[in-house]
């Protein structure tokens, strides 16, 4: 992985809107082979550095590369060489499907003859085929999404830059582009933003996230969620007095915290412990429930999520 | 060259993907063919200077009504971010753009032929007013046209750009006038005389095809294509 060149490089990235610092020194590379998942919470910035990465917006400061282009510079070689998806697939409402199709493929200089063949294969990859002859405008949500990635993904791009790609698709196709990003990005470069989190887990190679414009973390997605504490929760749910079962958890060996959630039934009570090690207290749990006598419905343990580090690096404490 | 083309088509089939350019060239039709055979009967003479003096006025109307939509709408719907990280030139666009409504333009103008062959058809009139007359409504509008593109895209409103692209091509238009001539003082008089879209038009009108009125709807017609092409350049400073 590491003998990968590096196809995306950013270095000390700057850009403002005015008073608005959208992009504070920001620096990351994304290797070949790679599937880079971009986290923010909203207004992080996520958007217009992919704006400054597909030569839409100039940065400030800084420089970036893609493809072994600068952005600014070569413009037009970054541009044939990457496949964007813009945050909310923004097409010509008048054109038919296949119509705006052919526009884009012309546009990317695919030549007369491959054109059928691949725009026949991005209907097919992308669900179109039911749609094939309508018009954009009387397209739904996520048909318009799936036409956006068809027209990204058209010229067998190298880089892919997808700005929130499974917004508004159903459950299935979310599965299925899903896959088709994992197969691309075994030969290809990926950079995807998304909000949702189990997403990048089951996506991405690697992870970034910016906070108000400033990078606050890097790396695998099991390194991230390992960072935070490293270890691992317990979820209980337990019938009994709320104090007495809390203070018991408490006194357990190797319990770091304890708190509170409401369960869905009125008489029972969830909590969550923090603990390094998680499966001797497993044990101890299921042993103090039976000392007491207090009905157990519920003993799980599970690894930090990357929810909880992105919650902890980018709350608004 | 090729993405020109492209884009041409693109931007020319969507004036007839609505109903908007059907009612444009009819209205555009009926208005011009019944002030000129108003002006026939009442004059009761073959002449097609009714038509060629109305043009202008006519072209004030449906030029920006025909370029309102051009950048505005791209504007408002994001669609400048599918377009722009395509690997096009900013100016194969502005060129496609520009064509496109040109073409257009120049599709109402030469429907209207028929005036001119009924107008034969019935008397005799002189044949180098009336190709003067529409070379210079072509050049004219084409000006018009720079201009009208130009100013929709500096706004995402259709309706403020019909309305700004109206009044800057009225001052083009009116600053060569006699009535603003009046009041200059006289050494400005050539300098307005020479920038005003209106004065050139009408020595082509009459049929005297001088190089330096082609030359300055020439450099009329790019400069606002180059602005615009300025422009979107420091968009992507915005
Ligand atoms: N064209 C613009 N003009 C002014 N401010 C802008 C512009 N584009 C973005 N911003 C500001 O820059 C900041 C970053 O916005 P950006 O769209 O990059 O966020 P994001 O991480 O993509 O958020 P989201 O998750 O909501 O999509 C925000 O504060 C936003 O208001
Ligand atoms: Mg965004």
């Amino acid at each position: 992985m590491e003998a990968q060149p590096a196809m995306i490089e950013v270095r000390n990235l700057w850009k403002s809107f005015g008073e608005t610092v959208a992009v504070q020194d920001v620096s990351f590379d994304v290797r070949k082979g790679e599937v880079l998942g971009f986290l923010g919470p909203n207004a992080a910035g996520k958007t217009t550095t992919m704006r400054i990465l597909t030569c839409y917006l100039s940065a400030d400061r800084g420089e970036a590369r893609v493809g072994g282009y600068d952005v600014f510079e070569e413009s037009l070689e970054v541009r044939r060489r990457v496949g964007y998806l813009p945050e909310s697939a923004p097409l010509y409402m008048d054109q038919g499907v296949v119509e705006c199709l052919e526009f884009v493929s012309e546009l990317r200089g695919i030549p007369g003859r491959e054109r059928a063949s691949r725009i026949r294969r991005m209907v097919e990859v992308c669900g179109l085929g039911d749609v094939m002859h309508k018009t954009i405008g009387q397209l739904s949500r996520g048909f318009r999404q799936r036409v956006g990635l068809a027209l990204s993904l058209v010229h067998d791009p190298d880089i892919l830059v997808l700005d929130e790609p499974t917004s508004g698709l159903d459950p299935n196709q979310i599965v299925e582009i899903r896959d088709l990003i994992r197969r691309i990005g075994r030969e290809k470069t990926v950079i995807l933003s998304t909000h949702i989190l189990p997403e990048v887990q089951v996506t991405c190679d690697r992870v970034i996230i910016i906070d108000r414009g400033k990078l606050v973390a890097s790396g695998t997605p099991e390194e991230l969620a390992s960072r935070q504490g490293g270890g691992t929760s317990i979820h209980v749910e337990i019938q009994g007095p709320q104090e007495e079962v809390e203070s018991a958890l408490r006194g357990l060996a190797g319990v770091t915290s304890v708190s509170w959630k409401a369960a869905k039934r009125a008489d029972r009570h969830c909590y969550v412990l923090k603990a390094s090690d998680g499966e001797t207290l497993t044990e101890e749990v299921f042993r103090l429930a039976v000392r007491r006598n207090w009905v157990l419905s519920k003993l799980s343990a599970e690894k930090a999520s990357l929810e909880e580090v992105f919650s902890a690096l980018t709350s608004r404490e | 060259m090729r993405n020109i083309w492209t884009l041409f088509k693109k931007e020319f089939r969507s004036y007839f993907n609505s109903p908007i350019a059907y009612i444009f060239i009819t209205v555009f039709l009926v208005v011009m063919g019944w002030l000129v055979m108003t002006g026939f009967f009442i004059e009761n003479r073959a002449s097609m200077r009714a038509f060629f003096g109305l043009l202008p006025w006519a072209f004030l109307f449906f030029v920006p009504a025909a370029t309102m939509r051009l950048w505005a709408e791209e504007k408002k719907l994001g669609t400048t971010e599918l377009l722009m990280t395509l690997p096009v030139r900013d100016h194969e666009v502005v060129l496609g753009k520009f064509l496109a409504s040109f073409s257009f333009v120049s599709l109402a103008v030469a429907l209207s032929f028929s005036l001119p062959i009924t107008v034969a058809a019935l008397g005799n009139p002189d044949p180098g007013p009336i190709i003067g007359g529409y070379l210079g409504a072509f050049l004219m509008g084409g000006a018009y046209l720079s201009i009208g593109l130009f100013v929709s895209g500096l706004t995402e409103n259709q309706i403020v750009a019909f309305i700004v692209g109206f009044v800057l091509c009225f001052l083009m238009f009116i600053v060569g006038a006699e009535f603003v001539l009046f009041s200059l003082p006289h050494w400005l008089v050539p300098v307005f005389k020479y920038l005003g879209l209106g004065s050139h038009f009408d020595s082509i009108g009459r049929g005297v095809i001088d190089s330096r009125d082609i030359i300055y709807y020439l450099s009329v017609i790019g400069f606002f294509l180059w602005l615009n092409v300025r422009w979107i350049e420091s968009r992507r400073w915005a």
